[in-house]
Formats: structure tokens, C-alpha cells, sequence
């Protein structure tokens, strides 16, 4: 198999906790070095979109529209014992800063707003409209 | 067959289409790609026909990719794939399988480009031969990743680079051919059509779920909003795509053993098609007095094709 030289390793040279999967890992998923997941596209950016958990009533729209795949998801059980997805953030080295997330988000307050790319995300989280504001 | 009952369980299947690829922001692409290898459990082998779908995903040396993965040409996604499902059928039967308990399942994708012109000759053929699998039509009507050219997908009136808008041309002069019927008459357990977004997402998934499982030649396919080429915001992709349903413009039906059709949403209040030619750029020359008559054109054949739909669907042949 054809790889880059630098990509190239021997089992010797591999850190302890490599080859297993890492359990703090929210999707408890090992990828392989040549996944693009690795990559960064962050620089395409020119607003991020910012995550509020307390807005958020985890319908997922922002998962399923999202063509990045760039929500990161946690699995959690609800009442009746069902597996469920909660949203616990976004990963900045693949977002790409579309605005679609943002654009489906359903709730009165979006749980999901466009922010400059220099703003710090709890700076933005302050600045976050009210339900005051709207009216 | 997956069963997909709603979001907040389908959330939680880990992504076989990765981020980091390298398709514009707001490609609807993203969008259909992901909910068709999520709509399954099965391992999938894929082949993607040349297209945008594949030069932004498999960029040396990162992949997007989760599931075995074939590079191929414009014209024979359709036909390797054939390829990859012969030699599975094959190596199953001498028992020289790799995992024999485990379900392959086969998909193809490909533009327009590369469904509606030139890989036709490989898809027809595949379906043909009887070979068992799923082919996605991923249809942003030109040829987006050459610089928007026209395609045979391309609609009346759109504006192209190789069919402009100015003093002599109101744009595209052909009508749009109608492949997922072109499918059906081959043939095929399954032909459906449908579009990205949250409004269907549950559509696309199902539709995709059922099309995994059928045995036999299979086809989705999937409206994919180009926002470079049909020049509107990145953001507004699912919007557009909404917006063609209610119209009418890409009415989402299914085709079961090539006569059965069955309409599986139908919009309230049919919206004029006016709303969805005025949020693309491509189609703004349209609103000029000299030729508001190719818009009243339009809607004259959305209106005869969707009476055409809902006669086929009551007549059941």
C-alpha cells in the first residue's frame, strides 16, 4: 500500500492507549489516520455557529442538515429506556460555517447562532438574545 | 431492513460519511450521502462516478469515507460496481467469501453528469443484467465541477455556461429529461425520488432503507441544491430544496416493479413556481418582461406533469 512516508509507523514507536479505543471519545469510535476527520477545514470559516445547551431540545434537524457532520453526539437514555441522541457540541475542525444549522433550528430563542470568527464562544453565549429582546 | 423511526434514535448511528471533505459549504451532496450510508447497518461497497461528490471526498491521502470505497470513472460507476457485485455472488458460492455472515450491500452514486449523459450507458446496462444494487442520483442539474455546464438534467430557462442568458437566448431551450421514469420503464423493484433537508429527511431515509433491502437493480434520485451555480446563500439549501417540492418542480413519488407509483408527500397549497425561480440567481433573466412568458411556460408543464402523477397513482398501473 502506497502511504506517506511520515504516516508510516512501526509498533515500537506506537504511545501506549493508541491502538484501543480512547473512552473519553464521545462516540467511542477509533478512526484510522487517513480518515479526513483528522483534517482541518476550519479555515474556510469566516462565522462560526455557536452551540447553547440550555436552548436546546435535541430534535436533531441540526444533525440531519448538517453536511459537514460536525455535531458531536451523545448517546443517552431517556425515560422509557430508549436510546437517544443529545447534542453536546461542535467541532470546529470540520465545520465550515454554512449557516444551515442556524437556518433549521426550531426553537422560539435559536439554540444555534452565527458569531464572528475572532469572538470567544462564551463572549457569545453572554451576548445571546433573550426572550425580552424579540418583543 | 433498518428501522428508522425518528431523529433522536437515527442521531445516534456513528457517521460513515466523515467531515473534513472538501465540498463547498452548503452542499447538499453532504447531506444525502450521509443519510443514505446511515440508513443501513449492512457493509456497503461504494463507487462514485467522477463528480464533485468524488474529488472532494478522497483528496490524498484522507478519505471521507468509512465503507469500502471504489474510485472510478464518469462513465462506469454503474458498471463496476456490477463488477464488485458479480465477484461477492461469485466468492459467496465457492465459499471463498472474506465474511460470509455478513450482509454487502452495493451503491453507486453519481451527478447528473454522470447519470443522466454519459455513465447512462453503464447504469442501463447494470440494470439490465439484474445485478443487485442501489444507484444515487445526485441531481444539481449541470455539470457544477467543471464550472456549471449544461447537462441533459438541466431545467427550462436556467442559466448555464454553455447555455447564458442575453439578448438572444432566454437560456436552456430543452426540457428536463425525466430519468427516474426512464428507470422505471426498465424495470427496475424500486425507483424513487427525493430531497435533502429536514422537512423529508424521514423520506429520503426510508426511501434509502427500502432500497437497500430490495433485492435487485435500484434507484434514488435525490435533488441536490448547487449553492455556486444556482447562485443563492449557502444557508438557504434545504430551504430551495423545500421550496421544489411544494412547487412541484421535483414532486417526491416511488415507483414499485416499474408501474406501481405511489405520491408520498403531497403539498397542501400548491405554491406558483415563481417563488423558486426568484430565489436563484440562474433563473433572474427570467423576470424580465421579454420573458415572463417562459415562466408562465414552466408552470404550464409542472401542472401537466403533476396531473399526469396523480392520474398515474389512481389508475394503479
Amino acid at each position: 500500500m502506497a502511504t506517506p512516508k511520515d504516516m508510516m509507523t512501526t509498533w515500537d514507536k506506537i504511545q501506549p492507549g493508541a491502538v484501543l479505543p480512547s473512552f473519553e471519545d464521545p462516540e467511542h469510535k477509533v478512526r484510522s489516520k487517513f480518515n479526513s476527520f483528522n483534517y482541518k477545514v476550519a479555515d474556510w470559516r469566516v462565522e462560526k455557529p455557536v452551540f447553547n445547551r440550555d436552548l436546546c431540545i435535541d430534535c436533531d434537524f441540526c444533525w440531519v442538515s448538517c453536511p459537514d457532520s460536525c455535531f458531536i453526539v451523545e448517546e443517552v437514555e431517556n425515560k422509557r429506556g430508549k436510546k437517544q441522541a443529545k447534542i453536546v457540541g461542535i467541532n470546529y475542525n470540520l465545520c465550515k460555517g454554512c449557516g444551515v444549522c442556524v437556518d433549521v433550528c426550531p426553537t422560539p430563542i435559536k439554540s444555534l447562532l452565527m458569531f464572528p470568527e475572532f469572538m470567544d464562544n462564551e463572549e457569545a453565549l453572554k451576548q445571546w438574545p433573550t426572550k425580552d429582546d424579540k418583543k | 431492513m433498518k428501522k428508522i423511526t425518528n431523529l433522536k434514535e437515527f442521531a445516534c448511528t456513528p457517521d460513515r460519511f466523515q467531515g473534513g471533505h472538501r465540498l463547498c459549504p452548503g452542499c447538499a451532496h453532504g447531506m444525502i450521502v450521509r443519510e443514505v450510508v446511515n440508513a443501513t447497518d449492512d457493509d456497503l461497497v461504494i463507487s462514485t462516478a467522477t463528480g464533485c461528490l468524488e474529488v472532494c471526498s478522497a483528496i490524498y491521502p484522507y478519505t471521507s469515507w468509512d465503507v469500502s470505497w471504489l474510485h472510478i470513472g464518469f462513465e462506469n460507476a454503474a458498471a463496476g460496481i456490477s463488477g464488485a457485485e458479480a465477484m461477492y455472488k461469485a466468492l459467496s458460492r465457492k465459499n471463498r467469501s472474506y465474511n460470509p455472515d455478513k450482509n454487502v450491500k452495493f451503491v453507486a452514486f453519481g451527478g447528473d453528469g454522470g447519470t443522466y449523459d454519459i455513465g447512462f450507458q453503464s447504469l442501463s446496462g447494470a440494470t439490465e443484467r439484474g445485478h443487485d444494487f442501489l444507484y444515487v442520483c445526485l441531481d444539481n442539474e449541470g455539470y457544477m465541477n467543471t464550472g456549471g455546464q449544461r447537462s441533459s438534467s438541466t431545467p427550462v430557462g436556467a442559466h448555464t455556461t454553455t447555455s447564458p442568458r442575453g439578448r438572444v437566448s432566454y437560456g436552456e431551450k430543452n426540457r428536463k429529461k425525466d430519468l427516474t421514469m426512464i428507470m422505471a420503464a426498465h424495470g427496475c423493484p424500486y425507483v424513487a425520488t427525493a430531497v435533502p433537508g429536514t422537512k423529508h429527511w424521514k423520506d429520503l431515509a426510508t426511501k434509502a432503507a427500502k432500497a437497500i433491502s430490495t433485492v435487485g437493480p435500484t434507484f434514488i434520485n435525490a435533488l441536490s441544491p448547487c449553492t455556486t451555480e444556482w447562485k443563492f446563500k449557502p444557508e438557504d439549501t434545504t430551504e430551495i430544496a423545500d421550496l421544489a417540492v411544494e412547487t412541484c418542480m421535483f414532486p417526491l413519488y416511488e415507483i414499485e416493479d416499474g408501474h406501481k407509483l405511489t405520491i408520498t408527500y403531497r403539498p397542501k397549497q400548491k405554491i406558483p413556481v415563481e417563488e423558486y425561480l426568484g430565489r436563484q440567481g440562474r433563473f433572474a433573466h427570467l423576470f424580465k418582461p421579454e420573458n415572463k412568458w417562459v415562466i408562465e411556460e414552466i408552470q404550464k408543464q409542472i401542472d401537466e406533469y403533476w396531473e399526469y402523477l396523480q392520474r398515474r397513482e389512481e389508475a394503479g398501473v
